[in-house]
């Protein structure tokens, strides 16, 4: 049972023949269902391109998705997504943000009501459900986010630099609390960052990017048990990996 | 500082009626404040003509700017809503709105009245004209400006065309068709007034009150008419800007 990705390959048509761009080149992956997998590369490199389009926010130019074998329709109920941006609605309040998805799907209010609730007490959003986003902070608004995707029950999460525009110690915090829910829930995550760190901290496997057009220039599978000590010996280890790969995809030629 | 703000109408008015006690100015062509607060109880207690009150007067202008006003609201922002969702249909509408909107509503009244006579359905349109392009304009931006990625955290929770519109684009829209509605009632106020110069059939409306207290050489009472349309217009803004923060309490 896995989420395939299947030579995907995504060009951009620009205006003029000639002018469109190359962002993803024959992407190729297996990834075994409820593992944690980091995407690191250069930035502008397709990382988003992918998860859009497994979100299908996008369409592949070639090559499919598979998930356990079947092909996933273009905004597959399997599927949720989290921005970076956060992108709360900002005209609903906290729980009517995470009740939004359920919302959509017909539940009846008591019911969905309930529901969010759960997710509000788990979250740590207990006295914030009737507050609109402008009165959270960043940790509070992803949080947020991250509920309301996850109250839709995807197999697969797809998280986008969820935590780029946070403070170290928040981001610090966050993550540590994204690995409790996971261990919970056993969903297969696609997460994109550009910090090492915080991939080496989180994955089961690091799937490194080359500069655009993307293909796959390593995988690196992180075996050591959670929780991880950030300064450990083998987590160094790991982050020098993963950091002399991407140097030496950095002083690559354009090609 | 509340204090303050009265301070320097309340000098005016000191030195305005003072200024006529001492009958710097005719009364005949600028009244006193005094004068002008006389005018006013006239207004309410014979009436322009005489038996026509007040009141009246207020009510149906009133009713006509609600009837022009209801229109241009019930038509316009469902339309900004589609215009503002759909390129296609603003590339489509774009031609004929940039030739309609620059017509000022008032050139409209010869046609209208040709069209529906004077009366109600006249006066109604030309407030309609008036309040229909904020109203539509704002609706369309409001549309538009919707952050896309909100559009797209929406389809991930498997959203449908419907509740794209009905979640997304319509509560996202809304602070924006408030300030059409604000602008789109000041205008159609403003036109009112002028739209009853031209003619009623009722004998009633502000417009045609104080254009006939000119008639029978009242500036008195012109003025004091005059007060009471501006004050109802602020009013009107008051309530609406008082409807504007309960609803988007969001922002």
């Amino acid at each position: 049972m896995s989420l395939e990705l299947l030579g995907l390959s995504k060009i951009f048509i620009g205006r003029d023949p000639g002018e469109g761009v190359h962002v993803l080149d024959q992407i190729e992956h297996r990834i075994e269902n409820g593992r944690f997998v980091s995407i690191v590369g250069p930035s502008g490199c397709g990382k988003t391109t992918l998860l859009r389009i497994i979100a299908g926010l996008e369409k592949a130019s070639a090559g499919e998705v598979l998930l356990d074998g079947k092909g996933m329709v273009q905004g597959s109920e399997e599927v949720g997504m989290v921005f970076q941006e956060y992108a709360l609605f900002p005209w609903r309040t906290t729980l009517q943000n995470i009740e939004m998805g359920l919302e959509i799907r017909g539940i009846e209010k008591e019911k969905r009501r309930a529901t969010a609730m759960e997710y509000i007490k788990t979250f740590d959003l207990i006295g914030f459900e009737n507050h609109y986003p402008r009165q959270l902070s960043g940790g509070m608004k992803q949080r947020v986010a991250i509920a309301r995707t996850l109250i839709m029950n995807p197999r697969v999460v797809l998280m986008d630099e969820p935590f780029g525009s946070l403070d170290s110690q928040t981001r610090n915090a966050l993550q540590e609390f994204l690995l409790r829910i996971w261990e919970k829930r056993a969903d297969t995550v696609l997460f994109v960052t550009h910090n090492v760190d915080e991939a080496v901290f989180l994955s089961d496997e690091i799937v490194v990017f080359s500069k655009r057009p993307a293909r796959i220039i390593k995988i690196l599978k992180i075996e050591y048990p959670r929780p991880r000590d950030r300064t450990s010996e083998e987590c160094n280890h790991t982050r020098r990996d993963v950091l002399r790969v991407l140097e030496e995809e950095m002083k690559r030629k354009e090609s | 500082m509340k204090k303050e703000r009265f301070l320097l109408p309340l000098l005016l008015i000191v030195i305005w009626q003072g200024l006529c006690t001492i009958q710097v100015v005719p009364s005949y062509k600028l009244p006193s404040p005094v004068e002008i607060i006389l005018g006013f109880k006239d207004l309410l207690i014979v009436g322009v003509p005489p038996g026509n009150f007040l009141h009246n007067h207020i009510l149906y202008s009133l009713y006509r700017v609600v009837l022009g006003y209801a229109a241009a609201s019930l038509l316009g922002i469902p339309l900004g809503l589609l215009m503002g969702w759909s390129g296609g249909l603003l590339r489509i509408m774009r031609p004929l709105l940039e030739v309609v909107r620059p017509i000022p509503p008032l050139a409209w009244i010869p046609i209208a009245i040709l069209w529906f006579g004077i009366g109600i359905k006249s006066a109604a349109f030309i407030i309609f004209l008036g309040a229909f392009f904020p109203i539509l304009l704002n609706t369309i931006s409001g549309v538009v400006s919707i952050h896309p990625i909100l559009i797209e955290a929406a389809r991930t929770l498997h959203a449908k065309e419907k509740d794209i519109f009905l979640k997304v684009l319509l509560p996202g829209a809304v602070p924006s068709i408030f300030v059409g509605m604000r602008i789109g009632i000041g205008i159609g106020w403003m036109t009112l007034v002028a739209a009853e110069f031209t003619g009623v059939k009722e004998g009633y409306g502000l417009g045609y009150m104080i254009m006939t207290a000119r008639d029978i050489q009242r500036p008195d009472e012109i003025l004091a008419g005059m007060l009471v349309i501006g004050v109802i217009g602020l009013l009107i803004d008051i309530g609406l800007r008082a409807m504007e923060s309960r609803t988007i309490r969001w922002k």
